[in-house]
């Protein structure tokens, strides 16, 4: 007995020991920035996800795409692609790469040579070609490839040289840049996916993640850390910071509990309610911008009497914008008055928004023969978004506002996946909803949320199909003159105003409280949490 | 005892098909699937929907997705979650231990608090000890989990600076995960201050997890008690002579515990079976709250692989209680 007690002990000393021995040792010197992320990330391949979340754990910290939105605007900037030319008939993109672009390694893979034409074929062919080997691993749902319309846009991608890859398309797409630099068109090692499809493990280069962008994985608990090194060999310098940690922590009270308590340093998606204290601790500095997003009102268009454009009309007339700014969004946004926001280019600051006028409003109502009103519905979102942050209470001033010239509504809510479901097939009267920009490009508000294709597939909730304005788009899409495009979609925002498809109520601003101790920390207008180039006072 | 057991298994056979089919009919029940989620704002086509329920196996008609589910099942598959695309398996045992380890603690916690409480507020009944156990249990029977959460992270983390506000262990500390004990595994890793740092993390999360379950033994025993020392074999100890403290030792309390033991027992189920605010609060890396999010995701391989598993816990659970019934007083036999 005495020798097994002996035995054991032992054993446990060897382990704890070799436990120690096999510990990496932290350096004292070592620059940890700490971010407090709000939820756990789906996974590590962007192309496969759609949550903000899933891209702050993955394309923005790992990777890198073609080109890139510049760090806090919506500017693009060349990336993996130092410069690019297109075709006169806007359908073929040819692309020159930077050379000397080092990948990350881990403890499965290191890299036998730099970033290259593959690269790009690889991660493209894997989200659109149907018969590559990688297109259903890790269940390959493609959802913003899908989304953007890409499938349907890529012809092909051709390597011409080791750094020369040409993108050739189906139809001039103006915006088709800007959707490169989007988070699911992060660009992957084919070298890397090679080694593990021979290995039988090919699901392996979605969970441990090998890119070239600044901070390379080094460890993943679900739902409690995510640990990331700087990358040292990154092709525009390394990082300032050493260590970057995720601390998941869900609760928004508790992460600001955790700041205060400096236990970490970045916080996203602060509660309103909080906002004071945080402008008060001497420790914290609480950033804000304005958000690149657009809550609104859409009228079903297809349904009387909003195909009226009258009722319309009168209806956004008596709509208290303010009175709706100041009790939903507390003072964090402002009015909207087109459906782009004011941080987009070609925004039109010469529209003119609908003023609060109840009168006018009765007075064009009956004009439209409902001088007693009529009965609606409006639909409340059940869930909080940063373009509405508390949609049933806005049902009701909205409710409130509208009895107040007689139309009578009902405010009507559904689960969230049912809710979209339901607005996507038309099944409302008018719908409360919500944009946030993908990629600063005004066609991915104007026609996305307002075109005649979207009005088919559902994602235009007012149903509304306008020719003049679908011409204006359409026009805009095909070419590359940024004046034109420019003068077009500013054309487009009058009618949108004159049609009132949408009550248009407000952009959110975005709050990021940080401790005192970061700088150079700036807010994405994408909502993102990019941590290349911030630093930390020790 | 050895048939009890093998009387007791047999009985595990419907007992999980009626979960797995409660389970799967539940969750079909909820309006929305896991395919309007994946898009959000932003809308799949018709034609996607389709290959999308074809990729997710939600085409069939529901009889034949569960039976092919059970298929699955019983080869030890219990499918791939449809967010993390990962094995359903693998992501229930990444976050298993960090709720034993919770539940554990927080369980000793309540009893041995809420044991002794409870037998003294027995044994003094109507005095001012039995009146305050009564009031501070019934507080704490009654308190929101949520609130009190925030109160003690806010007294003791944000003011004090005593314990630290949330997670497992400090951030600072990395090594690697032997047995998903974080107890175990920073004692194992040799790093200085780990363990340390691990039980300072540990306190708010158990003394919260612990307040209702401490108030429901504290409230059982002492009721249980003040009913077996009205019996009247205590009041024949009683004649007899024997020393107070021997009647409530050795005649009393085994009596009394009968029933406190199937409430342990059925606390034990309940944490671990995830306890979502606790875990929410505490960012504490549990099932609890894995299965909530699943559920908010429509996640259907998670909620039905995660209900199946916590079903296999309390199954054990009780098992365990039932032989433990045995123990405590050897006049129930399982033979």
């Amino acid at each position: 007995m005495k020798n097994a007690k002996l035995c054991i002990l032992t054993s446990l000393a060897v382990a704890v020991t070799a436990g120690m021995a096999a510990l990496p040792t932290s350096s004292a010197a070592a620059k940890t920035l700490v971010y407090c992320s709000e939820a756990n990330p789906e996974g590590f391949n962007p192309s496969l996800f759609t949550a903000g979340t899933t891209f702050d754990a993955s394309s923005r910290q790992i990777y890198n795409r073609l080109v890139e939105f510049d760090r806090g605007t919506t500017n693009i900037v060349p990336a993996l692609a130092d410069s690019w030319e297109v075709s006169n008939n806007g359908t073929t993109y040819t692309f020159n790469l930077r050379s000397g672009i080092k990948w990350q390694s881990n403890d499965r893979f290191t890299p036998s040579r730099d970033f290259n034409a593959d690269d790009i074929i690889f991660s493209f062919d894997r989200q659109r070609v149907d018969s590559h080997p990688f297109f259903n691993v890790s269940g390959g749902t493609y959802e913003y490839f899908q989304g953007m319309d890409m499938p349907s846009l890529i012809e092909s991608v051709e390597k011409i040289d080791d750094l020369t890859v040409r993108f050739n398309l189906t139809r001039p797409e103006a915006p088709f840049i800007a959707n490169l630099a989007m988070d699911f068109a992060s660009i992957m090692s084919s070298e890397y996916a090679d080694q593990m499809l021979a290995a039988g493990t090919p699901e392996i280069i979605d969970q441990e993640p090998i890119g070239t962008g600044p901070f390379r994985l080094v460890d993943f608990q679900p739902d409690a850390v995510i640990r990331y090194a700087a990358h040292e060999d990154y092709f525009r310098g390394k990082a300032p910071i050493d260590d970057l940690i995720f601390s998941i922590t869900p609760d928004s009270s508790v992460r600001f509990a955790k700041l205060q308590a400096g236990e970490c340093d970045v916080m996203p998606f602060p509660n309103p309610a909080d906002l004071d204290a945080m402008r008060a601790d001497p420790n914290i500095n609480l950033l804000e911008a304005e958000g690149l997003n657009t809550g609104y009102l859409a009228f079903n268009t297809e349904r009387a009497p909003f195909t009226d454009v009258r009722v319309r009309q009168a209806l956004s007339m008596a709509i208290n914008k303010q009175a709706i700014i100041d009790a939903v969004f507390q003072g964090s946004g402002v009015i909207a008055k087109n459906p782009i926001p004011p941080t987009i280019w070609s925004y039109n600051d010469a529209v003119e928004d609908y003023a609060f006028d109840p009168d006018a409003a009765r007075a064009l109502l009956a004009e439209a023969g409902f001088a007693d009103g009529f009965s609606t519905n409006v639909w409340a979102m059940p869930v909080q978004r940063p373009y509405n942050p508390n949609a049933a209470r806005m049902a009701e001033l909205i409710q409130a506002d509208w009895a107040d010239v007689g139309v009578t509504a009902e405010i009507v809510s559904f689960e969230w996946g049912e809710y979209l479901r339901r607005s996507k097939d038309g099944e409302h009267d008018t719908v409360l909803l919500g944009w946030t920009g993908d990629n600063g490009d005004p066609d991915n508000f104007l026609a996305v949320l307002l075109g005649c294709s979207a009005a088919q597939d559902g994602t235009n909730r007012a149903r509304w199909c306008h020719q003049p304005f679908e011409d204006l788009i359409q026009a805009a899409k095909r070419t590359a003159d940024v004046a034109e495009r420019t003068s077009l979609y500013e054309q487009a925002q009058v009618i949108s105003k004159e049609e009132a498809p949408w009550v248009t109520i407000a952009h959110s601003r975005v709050f990021e409280p940080i401790s005192s101790r970061v700088s150079d920390f700036r807010i994405d207008p994408f909502g993102g949490h990019v941590f290349y180039g911030v630093d930390i006072q020790e | 005892m050895l048939t009890f057991l093998v009387r007791r298994l047999f009985l595990v056979i419907p007992t999980f098909v009626g979960v797995t089919l409660l389970a799967f009919a539940l969750i079909h029940l909820i309006p929305g699937d896991p395919i309007d989620l994946i898009a959000g704002e932003r809308v799949v086509s018709a034609e996607r929907r389709v290959q999308l329920e074809a990729k997710f196996g939600l085409d069939k008609p529901l009889h034949q997705q569960y039976l092919i589910y059970m298929g699955h099942m019983l080869q030890g598959d219990l499918g791939d979650s449809i967010v993390a695309r990962r094995p359903v398996v693998h992501e229930f045992f990444a976050r298993f231990p960090a709720t034993v380890e919770l539940s554990v603690i927080a369980i000793f916690l309540a009893v041995i608090v809420g044991l002794p409480a409870g037998i003294l507020a027995g044994v003094k009944r109507k005095s001012a000890f039995d009146h305050s156990v009564m009031a501070v249990s019934l507080t704490g029977y009654s308190m929101p989990i949520f609130w009190w959460a925030l109160l003690l992270i806010l007294l003791f983390s944000v003011n004090l600076g005593w314990t630290p506000v949330s997670g497992r262990i400090d951030v600072k500390f990395f090594f690697d995960r032997v047995t998903g004990f974080m107890l175990i595994d920073s004692l194992l890793s040799g790093q200085e201050g780990a363990f340390k740092s691990t039980v300072r993390h540990l306190i708010l999360p158990s003394i919260v997890l612990a307040t209702i379950p401490l108030a429901v033994i504290a409230r059982m025993t002492r009721s249980s008690m003040v009913e077996v020392l009205t019996d009247d074999y205590i009041r024949t100890a009683r004649a007899k002579g024997l020393s107070r403290l021997r009647i409530i030792d050795i005649h009393a309390l085994r009596n009394a515990l009968i029933p406190v033991v199937t409430v342990i027992g059925l606390q034990v189920s309940v944490a671990l079976g995830g306890a979502i605010l606790t875990e929410t609060i505490f960012a504490w890396p549990g099932i609890g709250k894995w299965i909530i999010d699943s559920i908010s995701r429509r996640d259907y391989p998670v909620i039905q692989g995660g209900v199946l598993m916590i079903a296999a816990t309390v199954i054990v659970v009780n098992l365990l209680v039932d032989l433990l019934y045995g123990v405590i007083n050897p006049r129930i036999s399982h033979a």
